[in-house]
């Protein structure tokens, strides 16, 4: 070493050759500032602060294992029938935005004239709030503001899943990570494969297609409608595709549908006579993916 | 030999005032639950930090498998949560999490609220503090999508139809935030850098400050 004694630690003052010197000793200016029983950080008190966090994590874990993230199906622009419902905690905001006095003509109100005034003087509370008082009780303005400002936003986000609730109650709606773990589950049970989501749906072509019979009195009844023009249905609203629809049903349960409805679909008993029931019945059946 | 090469790079570097200012700093009487169980509400702070660590471990693991675009985005998620050994637990950590660090961070905020350590001379902490809470909620708003199922695709319409509400500049935030006329391809990818790069850069920032800022002025004392 160049400066001397080995054992000895040297330490610069900034980028000059000047020592510091020895007999200032950096004590943090809090070290003392208050009476009591203080300790140092590390190891002292992170020791503990550890056990809280290891029973936050356990907590987490099982959390975790017991409830696994929601996966619902891929996104589909196209469907209608979704409820759109944003994390919990944006509830607040979305139940807000549903009164009338801040949507509409006084949207302006509802996305920047609230929010702006609650998380602006959030912000600001230490400018708007200058007392040396700190005891909360002491203070009763700006208490009392942060409880009605809590007490509101529990209250929006309650009626806002309250209403998503009802809503899933009244369209009979199964959230889809929901639907999508049962579907799992009986697969499971059942020992087959697990249906993936993901893989593609293997087109099944229509037999005897251009059967014109059946053409008019699927115009007559409106089949087309709802199970779509390729009768490909809609996967969205949970309408089932035609292709291959022999396979599934028999031509009695078919015609069975067709004449008392099922589900959302419904009866076309009245509408149709009993021979083009039996001559569409008759031609769905035979929609099967082997073809006749 | 620890101690030897601990010795040779402080000869050099100086490090140990570096360690020595976190490891030394008080933690007094007044918030240590030891010693007086109600102070456990000085734990909250702690904990937001805690979980966002896991958050960001569990989300760098997470990025090892997702793909960011629309054909692939919930197709590796699929696989991720119903494939990969332990997938299901990293991805559960991170959507438990994000519920977690906001809950913590609620409370943290209430504490430090109701007693009044927002005041003078730390002033400047508690708009930083405000400034992290609003970047947690771009994190969860900017995560929701990424699974692309429909809830995080039909979610973030209303979310951006909501910022096109906003006179003036909405049209502007809606097109930024979809990077074109819809929510589709460029929504995802945007969303994505977004998650992963522009707000935790902001957040680690905004981290430090908070950081160096308590340990500047130490904890505010006893009520």
């Amino acid at each position: 070493m160049a400066h001397g004694n080995k054992d000895e630690k040297v330490v610069y003052v900034g980028d000059s050759r000047v020592r510091k010197p020895s007999g200032v000793v950096a004590v943090p200016p809090d070290y003392t500032s208050f009476p009591g029983r203080s300790e140092a950080f590390i190891p002292n008190f992170l020791l503990k602060e550890w056990m809280v966090g290891c029973v936050v994590l356990v907590g987490f874990l099982v959390l975790t294992i017991a409830h696994p993230a929601p996966l619902g199906y891929p996104a589909d622009p196209t469907n209608s029938a979704f409820i759109p419902i944003p994390d919990w905690y944006f509830l607040f905001l979305y139940q807000l935005l549903k009164y009338p006095w801040v949507s509409g003509d006084y949207v302006a109100w509802g996305v920047v004239g609230i929010p702006g005034v609650a998380f602006g003087s959030l912000m600001l509370a230490p400018f708007l709030d200058t007392g040396k008082e700190r005891r909360f009780y002491r203070r009763p303005i700006a208490s009392a503001l942060m409880l009605l400002s809590l007490v509101a936003c529990f209250y929006l986000t309650k009626v806002s899943w309250d209403f998503y609730q009802h809503e899933l109650e009244v369209t009979g709606t199964v959230p889809e990570h929901i639907t999508r773990e049962e579907e799992a589950r009986e697969a499971a049970m059942s020992g087959k494969e697990p249906p993936s989501a993901t893989k593609p749906v293997e087109e099944v072509a229509l037999v005897d297609a251009d059967n014109a019979d059946v053409k008019a009195i699927m115009e007559k009844a409106g089949c087309l409608q709802c199970h779509g023009t390729d009768l490909k249905g809609q996967a969205g609203a949970k309408i089932p595709s035609l292709h291959g629809v022999g396979d599934l049903l028999t031509k009695e349960e078919l015609a069975d549908i067709v004449t008392n409805g099922k589900g959302a679909m419904p009866a076309f008993g009245e509408q149709l006579s009993s021979e083009e029931i039996n001559t569409l019945a008759d031609w769905l059946a035979k929609q099967k993916a082997a073809g006749e | 030999m620890f101690k030897s090469v601990y010795n040779w790079i402080d000869e050099r570097l100086d490090v140990t005032p570096l360690w020595r200012d976190v490891a030394d700093h008080e933690v007094p009487e007044h918030v240590n639950p030891a010693h007086h169980f109600s102070a456990f509400v000085y734990c909250f702070g702690g904990l937001t930090f805690f979980i966002t660590v896991i958050q960001i471990l569990s989300g760098m693991f997470l990025t090892m498998y997702y793909v960011p675009d629309i054909i692939n985005a919930y197709a590796s998620v699929d696989y991720l949560q119903h494939k990969v050994p332990f997938g299901s637990i990293v991805r559960g950590m991170h959507h438990w999490g994000a519920s977690l660090v906001i809950v913590m961070m609620f409370l943290h905020t209430l504490r430090v609220f109701f007693t009044g350590s927002y005041k003078a001379p730390r002033e400047m902490n508690w708009v930083v503090g405000v400034l992290i809470f609003f970047i947690m909620l771009g994190l969860g708003f900017t995560g929701y999508l990424l699974p692309w199922d429909n809830k995080a695709y039909f979610a973030t319409k209303v979310g951006i139809q909501i910022a096109d509400s906003v006179p003036y500049i909405g049209e502007y935030i809606k097109i930024f935030l979809q990077g074109g006329e819809i929510v589709g391809a460029t929504t995802l990818t945007r969303f994505f850098a977004i998650h992963v790069f522009f707000l935790p850069g902001a957040l680690l920032a905004l981290l430090a400050a908070h950081f160096l800022m308590i340990r500047k002025q130490g904890i505010a004392g006893p009520l």
